[in-house]
């Protein structure tokens, strides 16, 4: 046996101090995970599982309510924000029932960012399916004389059949609101169908799909304005008009449209613009994100604590290694350096695979839903730094104690 | 250069309290290079504060302490961990193995804190382990292992960086009879190649077999045998 024990007097020259190096610290910081390994891998499970839940909630919850918001804005993309309703309030100085001035739609088509106006108009009369049926039951649908421009101006789209041109505007034909078609049981225009309006049959010449920004034509019966003005003399008053404008001056042009619409009266006339109603659903569901945001805070809070307690127990549990480190020349600081790092290891072990566990639980909600999927980038890192953070703040004090532990106490646990 | 790997001069140890509790009173210790000491005494004598302060694991209230020629009460306590990872090698009546990691590994930590890089940590800690006997069990976890050999891992961790001193406290307090005579045999080894080594015993025995007996009683040294062979 050749013994390499030096036999050299010993060094008093320099001393050089304790070193760690960085590679070595994952290894150290994982012999606590390593070496009890039931036991670390329950604490552990514990631990990921409350932090899992708590990233989860905020990824499902940040991935859901941006899909679904995604789904909204979308159809806002779709539809135009640019869309504006003028309607006649009920006031002196306006004629008939909240009417608006004849010469309401020339001006307001002259505003410069306006391009696109359109205009409904209430026609005294009901929509039956026959002459057989009695006047009383209307099914609460009404009939409505338009222009050729409502289509293009709503966006809306037909079902089935063609929309009212300008040569059909004398011609008794009509066209159906969704619901106007399915409550006479209309589902196609084929084979001359035709409804009983007022005093006289319309044929019917087309069907819309649902109009997402004026749901309220969905119940008419439409009809062109030259025959509602020679078959019920309709007025020549438009009720609604509907325009587009300029996306970037739409609050400029919403600003003067009273006063162009009704020069005489213009507090009253109303002015609105519909996509403000899905707006709102938008900022709902970002209420409920900062809700599920706050239950997820709490769950990884508990995660945090869940962190804290096994670093205390774990500290106690390994006095003799901790005393057998500084024994073997590790400082205060490389040992607190070994106890956080095992903290941080449990936390991103905790928040890596609730990240997984939450996106994984986005992209099967949004596949169901049929909505595009969504995970987003800000909850994936968000989460794991929020795991880190809290690993490092949960293992801050375990760590400490650790550190603070004097080598012949800890050396005297047995 | 004084030769000595431990020198102390007057040694008192007193843990506050009222009354103050006296571990250590005046105790002066040479022990010179490649000595085989044994440093007995009953329970409550003061010998394990004794090897704490040698250690400097601990530091004396009163006196001077100078461990392979560093003066400890001018360290600081980071100097002092440093003079550990290089100067003093611990074996502890329990072991202090840690299991789920290889005997090999378990010495090569004996120099984690040097700042060697982990081969090289790894070439000398099969080397102690051939040193003590051990190199058919390196890959072996130590709670595999017997007692007799468990205490051969840590004397070889001990061993692995060349301290100017080996501290055995006690080393075979866990053992039978017939593995603890080969581990007083393998210190014997050690001794005849020029290893340093205070063992800490209660086993008046165990301390006759050993060259040089110190004899702690009530925190003061009371005999201490001619050094044979002593300061070579």
């Amino acid at each position: 046996m050749t013994l390499a024990v030096h036999l050299d007097p010993p060094a008093v020259a320099d001393l050089a101090r304790s070193a760690l190096h960085p590679g070595d610290l994952l290894r150290v910081a994982s012999v606590g995970l390593r070496t009890r390994r039931l036991r670390a891998a329950l604490s552990a499970l514990g631990i990921a599982i409350g932090i899992a839940i708590g990233i989860a909630a905020m990824v499902a919850v940040l991935g859901i309510s941006e899909s679904s918001r995604n789904d909204l804005l979308s159809s806002l993309d779709r539809l135009g924000t640019n869309l504006l309703t003028v309607r006649g309030g009920e006031g002196l100085g306006l004629s008939g029932d909240g009417a608006l001035p004849t010469s309401a739609k020339p001006m307001l088509s002259r505003i410069g960012p306006v391009d696109g106006v359109s205009s409904v108009t209430l026609v005294d009369a009901d929509v039956r399916r026959t002459d057989l049926i009695p006047s009383t039951r209307t099914g609460g649908l009404t009939v409505q004389a338009t222009d050729a421009a409502l289509l293009a101006t709503l966006r809306g789209e037909l079902a089935d059949g063609e929309w009212l041109d300008d040569a059909r505007s004398e011609l008794p034909v009509t066209v159906l609101g969704a619901v106007t078609a399915e409550r006479l049981g209309i589902t196609d225009v084929g084979n001359g169908v035709a409804v009983w309006v007022g005093d006289r049959w319309f044929s019917v010449v087309g069907v819309l799909e649902p109009l997402e920004l004026a749901p309220d034509l969905d119940r008419t019966a439409l009809i062109g304005e030259g025959i509602a003005q020679a078959a019920f003399d309709t007025t020549e008053n438009p009720g609604t008009i509907y325009l587009r404008a300029d996306p970037d001056q739409i609050d400029a042009v919403r600003s003067v449209l009273p006063a162009t619409a009704a020069p005489e009266a213009p507090d009253t006339v109303e002015v609105a613009r519909p996509t403000d109603a899905i707006e709102a659903k938008a900022a709902a569901s970002d209420a409920f994100t900062a809700l599920f945001l706050g239950l997820g805070a709490v769950a990884l809070l508990v995660g945090g604590v869940g962190i804290a307690n096994v670093m205390v127990i774990s500290v106690l549990e390994r006095r003799s290694e901790i005393g057998l480190r500084r024994a073997l020349g590790a400082t205060r600081r490389h040992v607190s350096i070994q106890f956080l790092a095992e903290a941080l290891l449990l936390s991103a072990l905790g928040g890596v695979s609730g990240v997984a566990l939450g996106a994984g639980v986005t992209a099967a909600y949004d596949l169901a839903r049929g909505w595009a999927v969504v995970v987003p980038v800000a909850g994936v890192v968000g989460g794991v730094v929020a795991a880190l953070l809290i690993g490092a703040v949960a293992g801050l004090y375990p760590a400490t104690r650790a550190a603070r532990l004097s080598p012949t106490d800890a050396l005297r646990t047995v | 250069m004084s030769g000595l790997v431990v020198d102390l001069v007057g040694v008192g140890k007193e843990y506050p309290g009222d009354p103050p509790t006296r571990v250590l009173d005046d105790v002066h210790l040479e022990i010179g290079v490649g000595e085989l000491v044994a440093i007995v005494g009953p329970s409550g004598s003061g010998k394990s504060t004794l090897l704490n302060i040698i250690g400097t694991l601990d530091r004396p209230t009163e006196g001077s302490v100078s461990i392979a020629g560093h003066d400890t009460s001018l360290l600081s306590d980071d100097e002092l961990s440093g003079l550990r990872s290089r100067a003093i090698g611990f074996v502890f009546q329990q072991f202090f193995l840690l299991s789920g990691m290889t005997a090999v590994d378990n010495v090569a930590d004996g120099l984690l804190y040097t700042g060697v890089p982990l081969e090289d940590r790894r070439a000398a800690a099969v080397h102690a382990l051939e040193q003590v006997g051990l190199d058919h069990r390196l890959g072996h976890d130590p709670s595999k292992l017997s007692g007799g050999e468990r205490q051969r891992v840590a004397i070889a961790r001990a061993l692995v960086g060349h301290p100017s001193i080996v501290l055995a406290d006690e080393p075979t307090g866990n053992l039978d009879s017939r593995s603890s005579q080969a581990i007083i045999d393998l210190l014997h080894e050690l001794h005849d190649e020029g290893a340093s080594i205070l063992v800490i015993t209660h086993d008046r025995d165990i301390a006759a077999g050993l060259p040089r007996q110190v004899e702690v009683l009530d925190g003061r040294v009371e005999a201490d045998t001619v050094a044979r062979g002593a300061s070579r």
